[in-house]
């Protein structure tokens, strides 16, 4: 499958905090039937907040009470309804938890939980900070885990998921993020990893906005070192596409992982589980926050300050690769 | 759709002793328990079960039915119980399938998927009153005259959800919803009041916007009736308040060695004490009919 990137293109940022209630106001639109939650960051301004106005029987606001928001969403699904669920992402894996794993999986109901400012895209320090969200949700049975990489991928994932069977979170970052695809031409499928640009030296690995960091990151691995990486886009954390990974490994011999996560326990490490269990013996590194609180600034100061910008990647793949192997 | 009716406290009465008899030889067989509040909620149970819910065990996915939740998970040997009086399961049935695995069909804490009649999946606590409220507004969405029915116990309302639950609830003006609280008074390590004391109970829920019913002995079967019977008719055009149904009870009711003891609120039980309990409930029910 080809895809077109904006890889040629300047910037064009895009929003999928924005796109998920564009999306969603569409649905409701067509005549689709369906339950929006949502805790006290919705502005009446944002294109979630049309839903709102429009369709103010079928949006319940929780106020600031993410576990209450879950357990309710659980019991609106459980009365026959498809639930969407917003929910500000740090608040919603750490706080929620116990709903998540006990009401919504556990129970197995159809709630789709978007959480947003993925990351540190939040800004504002740790509390803010969603770094150890992935980790929590690769270890609860029942649940599908999906990552779009751009707003446009994030309106299909939302449409998708309307008709998906059980529950399902969905991470998406604050909003203003680069977009990926030059357009929504392209097919894409809950759990089917998509090869965003071909490569035959090594692969890397990514999901959200460091998609586009890695695309970026790959632009200069081919202008500045001549290494030609492969780029997968990851969007569905859970199910993993194995297939892929062990595709990409067999075919180029080197991976590299990028998030906007800690390094343990999110993308890098189900990878890095695949590999290992595979007898993968090549080049392998996870790039991505480290295992501390991260420094305070700008989002792409921060990310920039732990190698995660797109020369930050080249640099530490660049390294990586021109190192011998330990074993 | 209901059968298995019961419509005088009598027969109702007749029906918690053998429950208790039914719930003691369960508990006895599969060696594990809470029979402190398992006890406790048999009237209430017994009420909803066998004459206030519109629910039969053997259509347990009618659209408009009742809902009951169990917040309590722990005590589901109670519903599941009541399930097999009713005929949906035999007791041999559920003894053999209890906790066995990959062919277990019944579990300490109630699984949905295993047990349809379980209307959700429960176990840790704090969880069923914020799925109630979820529930109820689906219901008021969809023109859905059910009830929505949570039963949590005391010591449960320790856990701080419950309180946002509480508060959304009267936000959205949830006729439909009923709380009982099982208030028998203990939590697993001692009485209620002195681990997290959770009193006036009945002025907090007021204050947060709720009509409060307090059944001042919620084992006796007339006190259990008179307060729903005073539960207004689900109309799902206005909004107006949840109604809470404060039930002191006793925990471990009937079991003489068992009431007001926290040491009974798990475990399970021995021949000599099952047959101990058995004649309990037996000598309850004879003093109780006179």
């Amino acid at each position: 499958m080809s895809v077109k990137t904006t890889f040629d293109f300047d910037q064009m940022l895009s929003n999928a905090r924005e796109a998920y209630g564009e999306e969603l106001f569409r649905m409701a639109e067509e005549g689709l039937d369906f339950i929006f939650t949502y805790t006290d960051n919705v502005a009446p301004s944002s294109s979630a907040g049309k839903l709102l106005k429009k369709y103010p029987e079928r949006c319940f606001n929780f106020g600031i009470a993410e576990p209450n928001q879950v357990g309710a969403s659980c019991g609106l699904a459980l009365s026959g309804e498809v639930v969407y669920s917003q929910v500000f992402g740090p608040f919603l894996s750490l706080r929620s938890a116990d709903q998540i794993h006990t009401d919504i999986a556990y129970n197995d109901v159809n709630v789709r939980l978007i959480g947003t400012h993925a990351g540190v895209t939040a800004a504002g320090g740790p509390t803010h900070n969603c770094i150890a969200d992935l980790a929590l949700y690769r270890a609860i049975p029942n649940l599908t885990v999906v990552v779009p990489a751009d707003a446009a991928q994030c309106c299909k994932v939302i449409r998708q998921s309307y008709t998906f069977q059980g529950p399902m979170v969905i991470r998406i970052d604050r909003g203003g993020s680069p977009n990926v695809y030059a357009d929504d031409d392209y097919e894409y499928q809950i759990g089917k990893a998509i090869e965003t640009l071909p490569g035959t030296d090594l692969t890397i690995i990514s999901a959200g906005s460091s998609v586009y960091w890695s695309l970026m990151g790959a632009k200069i691995l081919k202008e500045k070192h001549g290494i030609s990486a492969r780029l997968i886009d990851m969007h569905t954390i859970k199910p993993l596409d194995v297939d892929m990974i062990l595709k990409c490994a067999r075919e180029t011999g080197n991976v590299f992982t990028v998030e906007e996560h800690s390094i343990n326990g999110g993308l890098g490490s189900a990878v890095a589980e695949v590999l290992c269990e595979a007898g993968f013996s090549g080049r392998f590194k996870r790039i991505g926050l480290p295992d501390e609180f991260a420094v305070l600034g700008d989002p792409d100061e921060v990310y920039k300050y732990y190698g995660m910008d797109p020369e930050g990647i080249a640099r530490t793949i660049v390294d990586v690769m021109s190192k011998p192997k330990l074993l | 759709m209901s059968d298995n009716k019961l419509m005088t406290v009598a027969a109702l009465e007749e029906k918690c002793t053998k429950i208790r008899c039914d719930l003691l030889n369960f508990i006895y067989n599969i060696g594990m328990g809470h029979l402190g509040g398992e006890l406790s909620m048999v009237e209430v149970a017994v009420a909803l079960y066998y004459k206030y819910l519109n629910y039969s065990v053997h259509d347990p996915k009618n659209p408009d039915r009742d809902r009951f939740i169990l917040s309590k998970g722990h005590c589901s040997e109670t519903l599941y119980t009541i399930f097999a009086d009713q005929g949906a399961y035999t007791m041999e049935y559920m003894i053999e399938h209890f906790e066995t695995l990959d062919t277990a069909k019944f579990g300490m804490h109630s699984n949905r998927k295993y047990v349809p009649q379980i209307e959700v999946s429960a176990g840790s606590l704090g969880h069923g009153l914020p799925i109630a409220v979820g529930y109820a507004l689906g219901a008021r969405k969809q023109q859905k005259t059910y009830r929505v029915y949570v039963m949590t116990g005391d010591g449960e309302l320790n856990e701080g959800t419950n309180w946002e639950a509480i508060m959304a609830a009267s936000h959205y003006g949830l006729g439909n919803l009923v709380l009982i609280v099982d208030k028998n008074g203990l939590q697993m390590t001692g009485k209620t009041e002195e681990i997290m004391n959770i009193d006036p109970l009945d002025q907090r829920l007021e204050a947060f916007g709720w009509e409060v019913i307090t059944i001042a002995d919620g084992n006796d079967m007339a006190q259990v009736c008179a307060a729903f019977d005073k539960l207004p008719p689900v109309n799902i055009s206005e909004k107006r308040k949840p109604v809470a149904i404060i039930a002191n009870t006793v925990k471990g009711k009937c079991v003489d060695f068992m009431e007001h003891n926290h040491k009974w609120h798990g475990g399970g039980i021995a021949k000599e004490q099952l047959d101990q309990a058995l004649a309990c409930v037996v000598k309850y029910s004879k003093e109780k009919k006179r």
